[in-house]
């Protein structure tokens, strides 16, 4: 069987088709007959050195396979597969992969890390191969250095396979210090070196308690320090990578280094290899995000999330970082506008003056300044476009006292460059600018207004002259017009737009229609822009708005008509069908709100919904949603009439909740059902059973993702609170699923803060379900078949209460239900509800609450107990 | 080890339109549910269907000239119906002005005291101002005076009361206040919640109207101090239960306003437009300066003056529902004076007074003034002349309210208070 493995691993890899798929298909065989032979022989050959090379990498890569995928049902799965496997089995499987680790084949050793790695990570938090780090440690005390260098990095894999609790602190420490010793400078092997870096950026997690340390905190900062001097610009990059990481987790630990921290990453900023340059840089915009985070904190007064003080580490450098950040723009590649994966020097020094400038505000203002105006008017372009890059980077920040004079003034020069510099490179950063300044500083509420009557025309027009520039400066024009559009959101019923609406959709519209519009997403920003100028309309334009349905219905209509179309053209017609769809849907909430265009609009309803039945039958993800979400805005705003599209409507709304795989779709589709039921009431009975079981089923899947869920479950209380007594015959369904859910995710100990939110949302649909419920049967003849489950109701509103890790959102609608239910069950359940918990010290906990929300509803479910109680 | 993506976000936006628009229809299929949950719960039995008006455009009112106002409504003040309401809101100049004169609720002057006074009411000093009623709808915000002429448009804090990005629900969702507008301080304060977001509190109890008029006016920000997109401050008025102690303090308590009387409304009550017994108004010379009526110059007459209404056959009646009779004229009088009916006419109560039997108004001596002003837009109501009467006769004192307050007190104390010395 061994010598068939290997000829069969090689022939997978075979150039020949055929041979390959033949070799995929014994491969498949022999695991569904035989899983633990399967594994002994995968193991077996990655472990035996007289093995080619190539079949023992595929034999670690199928075995990585067989242990971890990125499904997390599928993931599960496999879990569990392997540790319901005979002991024997999994023994002989480790023993071949630790064997592994000494071989001399390079490629063998690292894939074996991998899988050493991946079996950790289901055994360790199952308390299972207890012995494994210990041999680990023993290992690094071997002397060839190619057997270290494999057991450093399986350690690296270890730490970021599991969870630091699951490890115990005196195994941590041993981690640790091997890894930092590997670290050393007096660790003469560059691989062993390199490989121990990278360990300790994936066990930096585990370092809470040495972080706290002072000794051996001082001992893993200098060993890292030392470490981004080493020769080796791989040690130097993932040493950097290190401090990046320590700065992300342990900021407050950083006082005492910050100094010398700043000489290190001066000199890898100014002179070292650019992927160096580029973490060094990150440290920095690292620190800014630690520090605009707490301040954020200090200013909202929360409540204690963080008692981490701010060093003002930013403030403090700023006179040494600002002109180190400023010579990073000079060095911009060609065309760098152009590539839409680029990330070089220049574009991370600018974007860390941007944070930087978030974090310190005005002092950056005079720093920068003196730059900008030396190089703006050189004759280099480098130099222009660097000092339009600075201007554009710290206009979020700084007030905007400070910045509104310095951008009057420079505004006609910037509008000038804007069409007359000759270089495409100055052009586009000016036009960002542009969008920044508007971005941040137009609006209605800034004292000195950098828009006004003298020179609005003037800028109108220079932008749309320079949307017939070259794509990715005509993009970044579409951009810069998107924020003049949304700085006049709020100007009361005459916007400075209006006299130049028709020419700016004009215009908009004739870049979606450019022959180089899918370039650099120039059709997608003018449509974004579109969308902008339409929802920030006023009445005045509401008539041009009207006109533009016609308009885009048609562009719609051409597209659908399309045929013959290749692969690459089909994606575009898609991309350009989801875009149309999302306009139609930001005119349909426009024109929907206000009632006299609502009405005049709604006569193009029928054929708008004759196109999207014909979107719908497009196979592609983004131009179903967009439909969708258009739909549901269109229900909203025709209401009970939209009873008449039911029919056929009704039959893609299906398809579309049972679209797993794309599942945006189908949790958008689960907010449209939401849409439906308030806009249909009762008129959405008939289409009841189908929804209700599609619903149902799509709770009980393993293959939904799991964000559609919450929504799912508030949609069962939407369709509850529609239909009113009729939902009876749904009920004892409904329930059942809401009763198993809400014993499962009533406890939230053991898990991460991330699972504890996605608990609290599936929560809050199950409240919203049960709210929906009991109000749906509110008043009717029926509100006793709801008494059986009010007991277990309650009492799971007291163990959440009991867990006391509810967030607010959850608080509010959990206490509403407990109304809901005293309302509607009346005296019926009145002595239950005194019994409850939830009556009392979670009610009083409510009625206190500061969450305005909070507290309207408990005072509600207050008056609704004491009626209860009363009769 | 995982390669270190550090790619940021470069000259783009941090979120995409696509996600702004998701967003949106979420935090807009929020709003939604949640105003759907709040309809459920406050409002399931007086079965509104304010968010689909059925017409295209507004059942054409008859137009009524300026001058229509003097002509009295002969139907009694309906109870209003909710697409009124919605229909109302698109209504302009005249229309809209005869539309909101009906719809604010007046007290009666109190003329005796009601039972269980301490219970079953509450009580507030009644700021001294403008009575009017404020609508705020599609962005803009417009109080109307009780004669339903505007008295400001201006743009406020309250819901869909500004033209701003608003995510609170659809902009014509309208919230409808009873405030007075207080001159001194450019204030209004709210003394009642009749519309809020688009929900009717009509059919509500004043306590959970004045519950969820607490609860909610302060969220939107229109308590705060006059801004750009908020011209004038809205303030909430101390309610008290009219025990003792809460009729003392509306009483002498001090307010940021200048009082003039107390209003006492029922809790249980619901928003009645025109007059109704539930809601009582009561002063003296302590908590306002307007105690008697005065004249068009600001004087006190000698005699107390009341308006009537001249109906068919002559009848002078009050703008009570249904009207109380105070006298007859003869056609040939009318004819001399040029008084027809609908004519509000003005006379003056002579040295006979006004003589009641059993409550019931027997005879009244009354001479005749003159027409009323033309901006009058109704007849006194029975219990004003009546409060006026008593106020020159035997007025009804503060004393005498709580002595009734503290009798009610007395009484409840009696019940419990047995000393056990076993």
């Amino acid at each position: 069987m061994a010598m068939e493995v290997t000829q069969v691993l090689l022939n997978a890899q075979s150039i020949d088709g055929t041979v390959r798929k033949q070799a995929e298909e014994s491969l498949r065989q022999f695991q569904e007959q035989n899983l633990p032979g399967f594994l002994v022989s995968l193991s077996g050959e990655l472990a035996s050195d007289d093995k080619p090379v190539d079949s023992r990498k595929l034999a670690g890569l199928i075995l990585k396979n067989a242990l971890d995928a990125k499904d997390e049902n599928r993931k599960r799965e496999l879990v569990h597969r392997w540790l319901s496997l005979d002991p024997a089995v999994k023994t002989q499987v480790k023993s071949c992969l630790l064997q592994t680790l000494s071989s001399l084949a390079a490629d063998a050793r690292s894939t074996a890390t991998q899988v050493i790695a991946k079996i950790a990570g289901i055994e360790l938090p199952q308390k299972q191969w207890p012995e494994l780090i210990g041999s680990l440690l023993s290992n690094i005390h071997q002397v060839p250095s190619h057997v270290k260098q494999a057991t450093l990095e399986t350690l690296g894999y270890l730490c970021e396979e599991v969870s630091p609790q699951v490890v115990d602190q005196d195994q941590v420490n041993k981690i640790l210090t091997a890894v930092v010793q590997g670290m050393n400078a007096s660790e003469g092997n560059n691989d062993v070196r390199l490989a121990s870096t990278r360990a300790l950026y994936n066990a930096l997690g585990f370092a809470q308690a040495n972080f706290s340390n002072d000794m051996e905190r001082d001992y893993i900062m200098r060993v890292v320090c030392e470490a981004t001097m080493s020769p080796e610009p791989r040690i130097r990059q993932a040493s950097f990578e290190c401090l990046v990481s320590i700065a992300a987790m342990y900021y407050e630990k950083l006082a005492p280094y910050i100094q010398d921290i700043y000489n290190i990453t001066a000199k890898a900023i100014r002179g070292d290899d650019e992927p160096v340059a580029l973490q060094a840089i990150e440290f920095w915009s690292t620190i800014c995000d630690e520090e605009t985070d707490i301040l954020e904190d200090y200013v909202g007064e929360s409540s204690g999330d963080s008692d981490i003080p701010c060093f003002y580490f930013i403030k403090q450098a700023l006179p040494a970082l600002i002109p180190l950040l400023l010579e990073t723009l000079l060095k911009q590649e060609e065309d760098q506008d152009l590539d839409e994966g680029a990330w070089n020097i220049a574009m991370a020094g600018g974007t860390c003056l941007g944070l930087v400038a978030r974090t310190v505000g005005d002092d950056i203002v005079p720093l920068v300044m003196p730059f900008i105006e030396e190089n703006i008017t050189k004759p280099d372009w480098r130099q222009r476009e660097a000092a339009s890059y600075a201007f554009g980077s710290i206009l979020e920040g700084p007030s905007p006292d400070k910045l509104a004079p310095l951008v009057n003034h420079a505004l006609p020069f910037m509008l000038s460059a804007l069409v007359k510099d000759p270089s495409n490179h100055v052009k586009d950063t000016t036009a960002w600018t542009l969008g920044r300044m508007f971005e941040f500083l137009h609006n209605s509420i800034v004292g000195t207004p950098i828009i006004n009557e003298g020179n609005c025309q003037q800028i109108i027009t220079v932008l749309l002259q320079s949307m017939k520039d070259v794509p990715n400066v005509a993009e970044k024009a579409c951009g810069a017009l998107y924020f003049l559009a949304q700085g006049y959101e709020d100007v009361g019923p005459t916007s400075p737009i209006t006299p130049f609406f028709q020419e700016i959709v004009q215009s908009l519209l004739a870049v979606t229609h450019r022959e180089d519009a899918t370039e650099s997403r120039l059709r997608t920003s003018a449509y974004e822009t579109l969308n902008e100028v339409v929802r920030c309309s006023t009445d005045e334009t509401a008539p041009l708005v009207l006109q533009l349905v016609t308009v885009i219905m048609m562009e719609l209509h051409k597209c659908l008509e399309a045929q013959n179309l290749s692969s690459d053209e089909r994606e575009k017609q898609s991309e350009l069908i989801g875009l149309l769809c999302g306009c139609l849907q930001v005119i349909i909430q426009k024109l929907g709100s206000s009632e006299p265009t609502k009405y005049v609009f709604l006569q193009y309803a029928d054929q708008i919904m004759g196109l999207f039945y014909r979107v719908f039958a497009c196979r592609n993800a983004t131009a179903h949603e967009e439909a969708m979400l258009a739909i549901g805005a269109l229900a909203y705003a025709i209401g009970a009439d939209f009873a008449k599209y039911m029919p056929e409507f009704y039959r893609f709304l299906e398809m579309d909740l049972q679209n797993f795989e794309d599942y945006q779709v189908c949790a958008v589709t689960v907010g449209v059902v939401g849409d439906l039921c308030r806009a249909l009431e009762d008129k959405i009975l008939p289409y009841c059973d189908g929804i209700m079981t599609q619903l149902l089923k799509n709770l009980s899947s393993d293959n939904l993702h799991r964000s559609v869920k919450p929504p799912l479950f508030s949609c069962i209380g939407d369709i509850a609170l529609a239909i009113g007594e009729n939902f009876n015959k749904y009920l004892m369904y409904a329930m059942n699923t809401l009763q198993l859910a809400s014993e499962l995710y009533a406890h939230t100990s053991g898990f991460d803060d991330e699972m504890t939110e996605y608990i609290n949302s599936l929560r809050n649909g199950i409240l919203e379900a049960y709210s929906g419920i009991f109000q749906g049967f509110k008043n009717s003849s029926k509100t006793q078949l709801l008494i059986p489950y009010a007991p277990h109701i309650l009492q799971f509103l007291d163990s959440i209460y009991m867990e006391k890790d509810m967030d607010e959102v959850v608080m509010k609608t959990a206490i509403g239900v407990l109304g809901d239910l005293a309302d509607t069950l009346g005296s019926n359940a009145g002595s239950l509800i005194q019994q409850s918990l939830s009556s009392k010290e979670f009610l009083d906990e409510c009625l206190t609450s500061e969450d305005h929300l909070i507290k309207e509803s408990a005072e509600w479910a207050k008056l609704a107990i004491n009626r209860a109680i009363s009769v | 080890m995982a390669p270190h993506d550090l790619r940021r976000p470069f000259k783009r936006p941090l979120i995409s339109d696509q996600e702004k628009r998701r967003q949106q229809s979420l935090l807009r299929q929020a709003q939604n549910r949640r105003d759907a949950q709040n309809h459920a719960r406050f409002l399931a039995s007086t079965a509104l269907s304010l968010e689909q008006p059925h017409e295209l455009e507004p059942e054409p009112v008859s137009a009524p000239e300026l001058h229509d106002e003097l002509i009295p409504d002969s139907e009694a003040p309906e109870s209003p119906k909710e697409l009124d309401v919605v229909e109302a809101s698109k209504l302009k100049g005249a229309e809209a002005r005869k539309w909101f004169a009906k719809q604010l609720m007046h007290p009666e002057w109190m003329i005796d005291i009601p039972e269980n006074l301490s219970q079953d009411w509450f009580v507030f000093a009644r700021p001294s101002g403008k009575r009017c009623f404020v609508v705020s709808c599609n962005g803009t915000t417009i109080s109307r005076l009780r004669n339903g002429s505007i008295l400001h448009r201006f743009p406020s804090e309250l819901p869909n009361g500004a033209r701003r990005k608003d995510s609170s629900g659809p902009a014509q969702s309208y919230s409808i206040l009873d405030c007075i507008f207080h001159e001194v301080d450019q204030t209004y304060y709210v003394i009642d919640m009749v519309c809020w977001r688009g929900y009717s509190l009509y059919d509500c109890a004043a306590e959970f109207r004045f519950f969820w008029l607490n609860s909610k006016l302060a969220e939107t920000g229109a308590c705060e101090p006059p801004s750009h997109y908020h011209k004038y401050r809205f303030s909430l008025v101390p309610v008290y239960c009219c025990d003792q102690s809460g009729l003392c303090a509306a009483y002498t308590g001090s307010v940021p306003y200048v009082k003039d009387g107390l209003l006492f409304y029922n809790k249980h009550a619901h928003y009645q437009t025109g007059i109704t017994p539930l809601a009582l108004v009561w002063k003296d010379e302590n908590c306002s300066q307007y105690v008697m009526d005065t004249d068009s110059k600001g004087q006190v007459p000698n005699h107390q003056q009341v308006v009537l209404e001249l109906q068919e056959g002559g009848k002078l009646c009050t703008s009570d529902d249904p009207p109380v009779v105070f006298g007859c004229l003869d056609g040939g009088f009318m004819h001399e004076s040029e008084l027809h009916s609908g004519c509000l006419v003005r006379f003056a109560i002579g040295e006979g007074g006004l003589v009641l039997v059993d409550g019931k108004l027997e005879k009244a001596d009354l001479n005749y003034l003159g027409k009323a002003n033309r901006a009058r837009a109704s007849a006194d109501s029975f219990s004003k002349v009546m409060f006026q009467y008593s106020v020159r006769h035997s007025p009804l004192r503060i004393d005498d309210l709580l002595g009734s307050v503290n009798s009610a007190a007395d009484e409840s104390n009696k019940v419990c208070d047995i000393e056990m010395d076993g």
